[in-house]
């Protein structure tokens, strides 16, 4: 119910909402959680396992079972915390994990069934018959476990990412974290102060009304440039080098808009960071401690202070330390009742305006959908109290969890009995307040100057004068109190359904690891990463084991702190923006002529060019091939990789980094080289051209140009830092066309305006239409070819202007598909050949290793398991009969059974020749240049192939280049 | 005592108050036949097989934390035998046919799932590539089946088929992989290893090892001195510090991975996915979170945490691929340490040092090999002999050149 | 993670690609046996502790760099251009 003038949501602004299909009336400034509780709702969630009824626990975002769906226009999103969730006008939520409604949940046959379903039950059952684990008992375990439901469509929703760079991150805007901001921005540190709440404070807001200094404070912060105070965004790992990964709600507070980003997923890098952020109450386990209406007591403060509302009007509490008076304090001072405060302290001291049952513990819970009365302890009695709303404070766990995602691992304190961050556990970072175990306003206040101290000591800054604000500096005075003794179950882990007995069971059956403990029992793996159980099941472990709990250790805290979308960090990723995307200059060009355009690594190219009538796009690329051996092709070969060396040991550079010999390139003359990898097999092949004496050009296949640079600048930094020789990539600053057939050097000719003298292999610069450019006569399809090169500006006129010249001669474009048959026909490698377990021996190149230098790969090519007769050598492969080959088919001897032991090779290449009339294949035999002219079977399972072919020379056209040389 | 439905009954009817250990816990005795060194899922499957196949049951395995606190409690849990390369191909092989039997043999349910993965190819030549692979798979005697696109959408009609950056062209359905609960793995072998008499010793680290006249004698540790003839290092992350105790320098160069999980979820992902394309892989684990991983971290690393590059890139995979996924939620994610080898497959093999044994290089495939690496680990501790299965995973291979290197990235460690 | 390029100050991890162990600076000769290859390419101390790596400032300077740095901590120890101060 809601509580006249308390709380800090917006009057003047009501909003009206649904949970379950049912309107609701709320304010701005509402959670749904708090929203819920003015409107007395208290059955908001099923559990996991039992599907036990379950209520708000929380007022944070570490709450286990408030967990909802979110239903938007667009999308659904489910496991979203009402503690969190801001109320707005529209806004609508539905309950999870249900079967047919919250209030009726036939899966809750599920609690009756308990008894067999204890801790790791599964693992000692459902495993006979063997076919009946998949057909039978996993989809039903499966069906129901999980909690919320994606609905399956696309997440179409705005997300983004971003940096922020900062001298201080302040991780929490409460007490500590608003001083220590307040000290560094005063110093002149920028400062970033991320808080998780929809405004700062933190506390300060939830404990009581908010102090009159707080609003100054803040106003000082808003006024100093240098600190940015960032609401709604959690910092939700920390990782190395003062880099924290951060959530920022941006818009999933208000009504969605088509632009408003949801989340943004922030990256901040900080010079230095405190941790101020506060302390988690912890539960105590007792039976049926997860009734509806049972509540942390600090959430009962939160609830009243912020929002104005109650979840109950004759109100407990159950608390092993002072800490809960202030919550008792203020419920009564807003003229609510307090019924009772069981008190597990025999020494607990008398609270005004209630009765306080010393030493005395609640010992059950009644009230199945809402609690409705209590059964206390104390002593050898026991009694009842009636009551809708039990506050629980098992005390306070410092929120150590960042300082554990670097490997940290908290300390145990036994005066606060419990774990505190080790100091230096995240290089750079202090803890601060709560977050580091001092739990009153002033420690806080006092502990996050100090904090701020430090920091900027370590900034090299000065610590500027700052009053701290007087506060309550209340002892904690706290008895520890885990799990109260009893029959049945009582719960630790709400949200994973773990009850004590679970970890007691554990303990029992060997598992006394912590590590073994959680994993067995799935303690602290919900949602909530065990923030509400995960000590007390360490306490409760300790007690079977007979060991203390520093002894007993901790299971660690992984990012995130809280759960982040997919989305949000996945940001920009969605569509086309998961790589970048590199046109040729052609693009336009070839798409106006309805090429499709295909993925090459990041670049896109034509596939073929489709004329009127073709149907297929064989029908394309047989005419293409045609077209090129007959009259004149011309391609876009710009991906290519091109670099530009320069130098005096230039020559001497290519010599280290190819097989074969370059220094002795005549200039004007281009080489095919082979270059390896350390390792002796081979990284790539490419032309490279000598333009003048101390310049050269090399090209790279398109698919290794970035690792070839990178294999460049390593061996020449690491190995030949002092020669001359400089190079750097060029390929984006060359637009390069391969114009090839019988007719090309008339293309050239009519292009340049006169017929190039130029031999096969060579390369002059010219002067194309009075654009500087560079002419090649090299060939990747066995033709006469040429590759014609000018600056990219000049790319695409040059390649519509080619075009235009080709189709007047009976020519015109091809793509890559065609590209690919002619350079099969051709026996010419690419990657599906060199794919980086062939050596130079297997493509019959090893004659290129030059025997008369060193260079890259020639020792490691030299161990006896890189060359003979068992490896596998490139072959051509033509079918006996008319038939399709395809690539990724094994290869057998006639006769042979189709077994692994068999195959002795592969196919890797295959197209169809309109030239030879036949399917070609290259692939990899087994010994394979010996056994030419041996007729082999190629079965392809996958597809239904088996072909009889004959092994021939990879070289199927013009075997002795008369072509080429023309 | 045996696991059973009937059991899992008549226990909770009086209050599972009967179920007793799943191992012991006994001190460590002076002298071993055998001397397992990590009780992970390796050596703990090494230690079974030793007495399972070949009666040998005075064995130690010890283990300096504990059970299964290693990489097999870090994975993404995927079993498949989908490699094309011989010495690859049957040794998967071998071990997918171990996993298809383990519940009974190991009367431990680690929920072995057969719901079968995709590899997902985006290119003409990633299909002829895959190709390749799902003929070896078939010629080993395994399955696979080639999905055109239209196949992909029937089985995963979720994935972005019209507006992604690299489109799906088909995938690669390999019907017997899966998944398995992995701590279940470990616990499973561990109990029944002890259950023939191997002891199981936790807390206990070795720091040295006992070499003399090239022989090894056994081994030192924080809980004393324990004699043994044989003594098999199965540490996978933590090889070449063990293997140094005896002189050692081994091809390995250790790697973080980082591997993610949702909050739970209703069932929404009912196969294994790999996107090759953005090195990504997903599946849904029965309690209903998403379980997903990319690719290392790339650096050389014991940190067991990973850095945020990797886990953006990761995410971006997932958004491109499958977008549907954007709302659920990240709730955690860990780093396993990988032993990376220089053609990233694994070593099963003797050393220089007489009776010392080591199985390590499992970069991040060892989970799927498990049951195999026991198996092929113990025959070789047992025997002397390579088992026919992993007789190419050699230790010297690197030297000789002959190599097992299913991605072609190279002898350099982290590119596989 | 943030290295410190010399040449060009403090930058995110994903600037940078990463080959492996400072070995690979040792490169055998032509000449040398088959051991100090198998050594050079494949064999690695491999130290839980500090380490020197080689990385490579690909969307920058494209520098190689020499890292110390220690592979348990992920402390940044030194980094320095493999090819001294000119690149």
């Amino acid at each position: 119910m809601r509580i006249d003038g308390k709380g800090r949501i917006d009057r003047t602004r009501p909003v009206t909402f649904t949970f379950d299909g049912k309107a609701y009336p709320a304010y701005r400034g509402d959670t749904l959680a708090s929203a819920l509780i003015a409107n007395d709702v208290r059955l908001v969630g099923r559990s996991f396992k039992y599907h036990r009824p379950r209520g708000i626990l929380t007022a944070g975002s570490e709450e286990p079972n408030a967990l909802v769906e979110i239903v938007g226009p667009a999308n659904v999103t489910p496991n979203t915390r009402a503690t969190v969730q801001e109320v707005f006008e529209g806004l609508v939520a539905r309950s999870q994990n249900r079967w047919p409604s919250l209030g009726l949940d036939l899966m809750a046959v599920n609690d009756l069934a308990a008894p067999f379903f204890s801790a790791g039950f599964y693992y000692k059952t459902f495993m006979w018959p063997r076919r009946f684990w998949e057909g039978l008992y996993e989809p039903m375990i499966r069906r129901a476990a999980g909690l919320g439901r994606l609905s399956g469509r696309h997440d179409e929703g705005v997300y983004e990412k971003a940096w922020a760079h900062c001298d201080l991150l302040v991780i929490g805007s409460g007490p500590a974290g608003l001083m220590a901001a307040l000290a560094a921005g005063r110093a002149g540190a920028d400062v970033i102060l991320a808080d998780e709440g929809a405004e700062p404070g933190g506390r300060l807001l939830s404990d009581g009304d908010a102090p009159a200094w707080l609003g100054e404070v803040l106003a000082e912060l808003e006024s100093l440039p240098n600190v940015r105070v960032m609401t709604r965004t959690t910092v939700t790992g920390a990782y190395d080098d003062g880099t924290f990964g951060a959530l920022e709600r941006v818009g999933l507070h208000r009504r969605p808009r088509p632009n408003l980003p949801r989340e943004c997923f922030w990256r901040i890098v900080a010079r230095r960071s405190i941790l101020a952020a506060g302390a988690l109450e912890r539960p105590i386990a007792f039976q049926n401690n997860d009734r509806p209406g049972i509540m942390m007591a600090g959430a009962l403060s939160a609830y009243l202070n912020r929002y104005g509302v109650v979840p109950g009007k004759a109100i407990t509490l159950f608390a092993n330390n002072d800490g809960a008076r202030q919550t008792a304090r203020g419920l009564m001072a807003a003229g609510l009742t307090v019924s009772a405060i069981i008190d597990s302290r025999e020494d607990a001291p008398d609270e005004p305006g209630t009765t306080v049952h010393k030493g005395a513990v609640v010992i059950d819970a009644k009230g199945r959908h809402g609690l409705t009365e209590i059964t206390v302890r104390k002593g050898a009695g026991e009694f009842r109290i009636a009551t809708d709303c039990l506050g629980l404070s098992g005390g306070w766990n410092p929120s150590v969890h960042l300082t554990c995602h670097l490997n940290g691992r908290p300390r145990w304190s036994d005066d606060l009995a419990a774990f505190v961050p080790s100091e230096g556990a995240v290089p750079g970072m202090v803890a601060a307040g709560a977050a580091n175990g001092s739990f009153s306003t002033h420690g806080c206040l006092a502990a996050g100057l100090a904090a701020a101290a430090q920091s900027l000591a370590a900034l090299g800054m000065t610590v500027p004068e700052v009053a701290l604000p007087a506060a309550e500096d209340a002892p904690y005075r706290l008895s520890p109190l885990w799990a109260v003794p009893g029959r049945k179950r009582a719960w630790l882990d709400f949200a994973n359904d773990v009850t004590v007995k679970d970890v007691a069971l554990s303990a029992q059956e060997g598992y006394r690891s912590v590590e073994h403990m959680k994993r067995y029992t799935t303690q602290g793996m919900a949602p909530d990463q065990g923030k509400n159980s995960n000590v007390a099941a360490l306490a409760v472990l300790a007690d079977a084991t007979g060991r203390g709990i520093a002894e007993t250790g901790t299971t660690t805290f992984r990012p995130p702190y809280t759960p982040v979308s997919i989305a949000a960090m996945g940001a920009g990723g969605r569509a086309e923006g998961f790589a970048p995307q590199r046109f040729l200059t052609s693009d336009q060009a070839s798409r106006d002529r309805g090429a499709p355009m295909i993925e090459a690594g990041l670049w896109y190219r034509p596939g073929y060019f489709p004329k009127p009538g073709e149907t297929t796009w064989r029908q394309a690329c047989d005419r293409e091939v045609v077209m090129v051996r007959s009259s004149v092709g011309v391609t876009d070969v710009s991906t290519l990789g091109k670099i530009d060396i320069q130098g005096k040991d230039a020559g001497r550079f290519l010599d280290l980094v190819y097989t074969n010999t370059f220094s002795t390139l005549p200039v004007g003359r281009a080489r095919y080289g082979l270059m390896l990898r350390e390792d002796g097999h081979v990284l790539d092949d490419g032309t490279t051209a000598r333009l003048a004496e101390d310049h050269w050009l090399m090209t790279t296949t398109t698919a290794a140009a970035g690792l070839v640079m990178r294999h460049l600048d390593f061996v020449q930094q690491a190995f030949c830092a002092g020669w001359d020789v400089r190079f750097i990539s060029v390929t984006e600053a060359w637009a390069q066309f391969a114009v090839a057939g019988p007719v090309a050097r008339d293309l050239i000719a009519s292009a340049l305006g006169h017929t190039p003298g130029l031999p096969f292999m060579g390369c002059m610069d010219v002067t194309i239409q009075g654009v500087a450019g560079r002419l090649f006569r090299i060939s990747f399809s066995g033709e006469e070819g040429y590759e014609i090169a000018v600056p990219t500006r000049f790319g695409e006129a040059l390649f519509r202007d080619l075009t235009a010249r080709a189709e007047t001669m009976g020519g015109g474009l091809y793509g890559m598909e065609a590209l690919n048959v002619l350079r099969i026909e051709k026996g010419f490698i690419t990657h599906a050949e060199i794919h980086g377990r062939t050596t130079a021996f297997d493509i019959g190149m090893d004659k290129m290793i030059s025997p008369k230098k060193d260079c890259i790969g020639k020792a490691a090519a030299a161990r006896p398991g890189m060359t003979g007769p068992e490896r596998e050598q490139l072959v051509g492969l033509k079918p006996l009969t008319d038939s399709a080959l395809t690539a990724g088919a094994h290869l057998f001897a006639q006769g042979a059974d189709l077994t692994r032991e068999n195959s002795s090779g592969y196919v890797t290449s295959v197209g169809y020749s309109p030239t030879l009339g036949s399917f070609l294949a290259l692939g990899f035999l087994r010994n394979g240049r010996a056994r030419q002219g041996e007729t082999i079977r190629l079965v392809d399972r996958l597809r239904g192939v088996d072909v009889l072919c004959l092994v021939t020379d990879p070289v199927f056209h013009d075997p002795t280049g008369e072509k080429l040389r023309a | 005592m045996r696991y059973s439905g009937l059991r899992v009954i008549t226990e909770g009817l009086f209050g599972n108050r009967g179920w007793r250990p799943a191992w012991r816990d006994p001190a460590p005795k002076a002298e071993y036949d055998a001397i397992i060194i990590g009780g992970g899922g390796h050596g703990l499957s090494t230690a079974y097989y030793l007495a399972r196949n070949h009666g040998l049951t005075n064995v130690a395995v010890l283990e300096k934390g504990y059970l299964g606190s290693g990489n097999i409690g870090r994975n993404t849990t995927i079993v498949r035998a989908n490699y094309f390369l011989p010495g690859n191909s049957e040794f998967y092989s071998h071990s997918l046919k171990l996993w298809e039997k383990l519940e009974l043999e190991l009367n431990y349910n680690v929920m072995h799932s057969q719901r079968g993965l995709i590899n997902l190819f985006h290119s003409d030549g990633q299909r002829d590539a895959f190709a390749r692979r799902g003929n070896a798979m078939i010629n080993q005697g395994d399955d696979a089946i080639l999905l055109d696109r239209d196949g992909v959408r029937d089985l995963l009609p979720y994935l972005d088929f019209d507006n992604t950056r690299f489109p799906i062209y088909g995938g690669l359905l390999h019907p017997r992989g899966g998944t398995a609960r992995h701590d279940a793995v470990a616990w499973g072998y561990a109990r029944a290893a002890d259950k023939r008499g191997v002891d199981l010793i936790q807390n206990c680290e070795v720091t040295g090892i006992d070499v003399q006249n090239g022989r090894v004698t056994g081994v030192q540790t924080t809980r004393g001195a324990i004699r043994a003839k044989k003594v098999g290092i199965v540490v996978a992350g933590r090889s070449s510090q063990v293997a140094a105790m005896a002189g050692l320098r081994l091809p390995i160069e250790s790697h973080i991975l980082q591997a993610f999980v949702t909050e739970g979820l209703k069932p929404v992902i009912d196969h294994v996915i790999s996107f090759g394309m953005g090195h990504f892989y997903i599946s849904q684990s029965d309690k209903g979170g998403l379980v997903f991983g990319g690719d290392l971290d790339f650096y050389a690393s014991y940190a067991a945490r990973g850095n945020l590059p990797m886990v953006e890139h990761v995410m971006e995979a997932g958004m491109t691929l499958m977008p549907m996924i954007g709302r659920a939620r990240v709730l955690r994610s860990w780093g396993g340490i990988m032993d990376m080898s220089p053609d990233g497959s694994p070593i099963i093999d003797k050393t220089p040092v007489d009776g010392l044994y080591i199985d390590c290089g499992w970069n991040y495939g060892g989970f799927k090999a498990v049951p195999a690496s026991g198996w092929c680990m113990a025959h070789l501790m047992a025997t002397g002999e390579s088992h026919e299965v992993a007789r190419r995973f050699r230790l010297n291979r690197f030297a000789t050149g002959h190599l097992l290197d299913e991605e072609g990235t190279g002898s350099q460690h982290n590119l596989h | 993670m943030r290295l410190t390029c010399p040449h060009c100050g403090p930058r995110d991890r994903r600037e940078f690609y990463y080959y492996g162990a400072s070995e690979y600076l040792n490169r055998p000769g032509p000449e040398a046996a088959p051991d100090a290859w198998d050594s050079y390419l494949h064999l690695r101390d491999n130290p839980a502790g500090v380490t020197q790596d080689l990385w490579y400032h690909e969307q920058g300077c494209t520098a190689w760099l020499k890292v110390t740095r220690n592979t348990v901590t992920h402390e940044i120890l030194a980094v320095e251009a493999v090819a001294g101060g000119t690149k």
